[in-house]
């Protein structure tokens, strides 16, 4: 019973939840057993808070024993990335500098996923503030990749991605400031999206680069993340770039997926030195599907994509330099030094020294760098100038495509530790991902095979304009369909048990 | 444009309230002065005055709302993450030198 509940997608499980076929508190418990039985393995959890998950359960059960009307995915478990505060249970970013901190309040996404009764299990793994492409930067010990418990899960989102591959929960939500949704999602063989900037609120969600920063959903089909998407969407007055507007019929697009007749952009700066082969022959098999579909494929070039990544490492490193400046040790938080004999002033940097991990200390002094006076221009400036041409970049190409596909990264999972003290080589993984951050549109990534030469899954990313999500999952879930028709099965199913 | 030195770092790192150990200054010297090395591919534009600076994806301008008081956190809340507390407020480090 319970080792069948795992491997329900969310889509199925709120229908055998909402018919009665199933308690929300046996989908829970049968979660919680699997995160007993595998997370030692895996460490994709940071908190599991079971009684909170079983107390959320049994109102779902309660209000649907009183009849009321319950949410599409009332009673479904999911992991919520621990860059979101929860109010009363723990929340780190990932880092020594919050160990321990209860949050008073709840995130919108928090507020919204409770109000939709969706259960939440618990906190995931993360790269330390969000910082990273592997899960390695976090205080707390790497998570390892279910398909291979010797390598990356991705990052910076690589909990909530393997909670999903490992069957501990159908349903995550992840951060994605340069890649960190959709880059874990195609190292385990799992669908991530990152919305239109300001489509889902950031309020409650701990500030890495605010300019940047988009919570999203991560799930294992294309339909789930619609759903998903559809209950953490929407405008929300307590964040200022909250777009006002109403959100796209993401699940209508979702359960009609279709590429006939749709323009599908293939850039040709994404490919090259540094892109595994295996990789490359998985992506240049989904655009031959595609045109099977029968979408129409429109070679593209893009040129300043090329710059991105150097653009991206500054502003990114900017924002966070200036936002992480509220972790001083007065209010929340760690405080070290604080025997007398110590200014405020040096408690602050002692504080810092000791709370934040390497990747943080780096980027929080490459941004005071690049916001320094005399290199302000050069560095700062000109990379806002670069996302100037990469915004324009993406807007021609959607004069000609509706769509836009690439690897969603290089490579595949790489063996844990290798990249920890090569900072550029980690940054290479998000060369794909990063454009549509610094242009503020929609993209995803879905599963599109394994590459030969290693075993592991290869992620195709879809890329839309801004507001224009639905377009994401209607290509998405008509790629979906036509994969497992060829597979015969989810790809998930090839991972090796745990 | 130039490298970065151990100096260099050593004053960003008090910038930015990083109390830096030598062994640390010496690592992050070296990377830093990579990555530095491998951002400066912006500065191509950096003269090119047809191009616009993009601060933020979104135009912008500032969202406000009626000045009307709403629930909020209590002082109690407020104050349950503090290191210290004392009559109600933050309780922190001296601020001020005694000369």
């Amino acid at each position: 019973m319970s080792e069948e509940l795992i491997r329900l997608t969310a889509a199925e499980l709120a229908a055998r939840i909402a018919s009665g076929e199933v308690t929300a508190v046996e989908a829970t418990e049968a979660h919680l057993a699997r995160i007993g039985a595998v997370d030692e393995k895996v460490n994709a959890f940071l908190h599991v808070d079971r009684e909170g998950a079983l107390a959320q359960a049994r109102e779902v059960d309660a209000k649907r024993e009183r009849g009321e009307k319950l949410g599409p995915l009332a009673g479904v478990p999911l992991a919520l990335k621990d860059l979101f505060t929860t109010e009363g249970v723990p929340t780190t970013a990932g880092s020594k500098i919050l160990e321990g901190w209860i949050p008073p309040y709840d995130a919108t996404v928090t507020k919204r996923l409770k109000d939709a009764d969706v259960v939440i299990l618990g906190k995931t793994n993360m790269d330390e503030f969000a910082m990273g492409s592997s899960t390695e930067s976090s205080a707390y010990g790497p998570t390892a990749n279910p398909w291979d418990l010797t390598r990356i899960p991705g990052g910076s989102g690589g909990g909530s991605a393997a909670s999903l591959a490992a069957h501990m929960a159908p349903l995550a939500i992840g951060t994605d400031t340069g890649g960190s949704i959709r880059q874990p999602a195609a190292v385990t063989g799992t669908v991530g999206v990152k919305p239109t900037y300001g489509g889902v609120s950031r309020y409650g969600m701990i500030a890495f680069s605010s300019s940047l920063d988009q919570g999203g959903p991560c799930a294992r089909t294309v339909l789930d993340a619609a759903l998903l998407h559809s209950v953490i969407a929407g405008h929300d007055e307590r964040d200022s770039t909250s777009i006002a507007q109403p959100v796209p019929d993401i699940v209508a697009a979702a359960r009609n997926g279709s590429a006939s007749g749709m323009r599908v952009g293939v850039v040709k700066e994404f490919r090259g030195e540094g892109y595994q082969d295996g990789v490359m022959q998985r992506f240049d098999e989904s655009v031959e599907l595609l045109r099977e579909l029968g979408a129409e494929i429109v070679e593209l070039s893009c040129p300043s994509f090329t710059k991105a990544l150097a653009a991206y490492y500054l502003i990114a490193p900017s924002e966070c330099s200036s936002n992480l400046a509220r972790f001083d040790a007065m209010r929340y938080g760690l405080r070290s030094g604080d025997d007398g004999s110590h200014s405020a002033e040096e408690v602050t940097a002692l504080t810092r020294e000791e709370g934040f991990g390497d990747e943080v200390k780096r980027r929080v002094m490459l941004g005071t760098y690049a916001l320094s006076s005399g290199y302000y221009d050069a560095y700062y400036g000109s990379a806002q100038k670069v996302r100037t041409l990469i915004t324009r970049d993406f807007e021609k190409a959607f004069e000609q495509v509706d769509v836009v596909v690439s690897p969603t990264s290089p490579t595949t999972a790489w063996p844990i530790g290798e990249r920890v003290d090569d900072p550029m080589a980690m940054y290479l993984a998000d060369v794909c991902t990063l454009p549509s951050n610094l242009a503020g549109n929609s993209a995803m990534s879905i599963p599109c095979g394994l590459a030969p030469e290693d075993g592991l899954p290869v992620g195709l990313q879809i890329v839309a304009p801004a507001m224009a999500d639905d377009r994401l999952y209607r290509v998405g879930a008509a790629l979906e369909a036509a994969f497992q028709a060829r597979w015969g099965h989810p790809l998930l199913e090839e991972a090796p048990s745990l | 444009m130039p490298g970065i030195s151990r100096e260099e770092v050593a004053h960003l790192a008090k910038l930015a309230r990083l109390e830096l150990k030598d062994e640390e200054l010496d690592h992050f010297a070296g990377q830093l002065d990579d990555i530095i090395g491998a951002v400066a591919a912006v500065s191509a534009v950096a003269d090119d005055a047809a191009v616009p600076p993009t601060s933020h994806p979104l135009p912008l301008t500032n969202v406000m709302r009626p000045d009307e008081v709403r629930p909020s956190l209590t002082p109690q809340q407020a104050l349950s993450g503090a290191p210290a507390q004392e009559q109600q407020r933050f309780k922190v480090p001296q601020i001020l030198g005694e000369e």
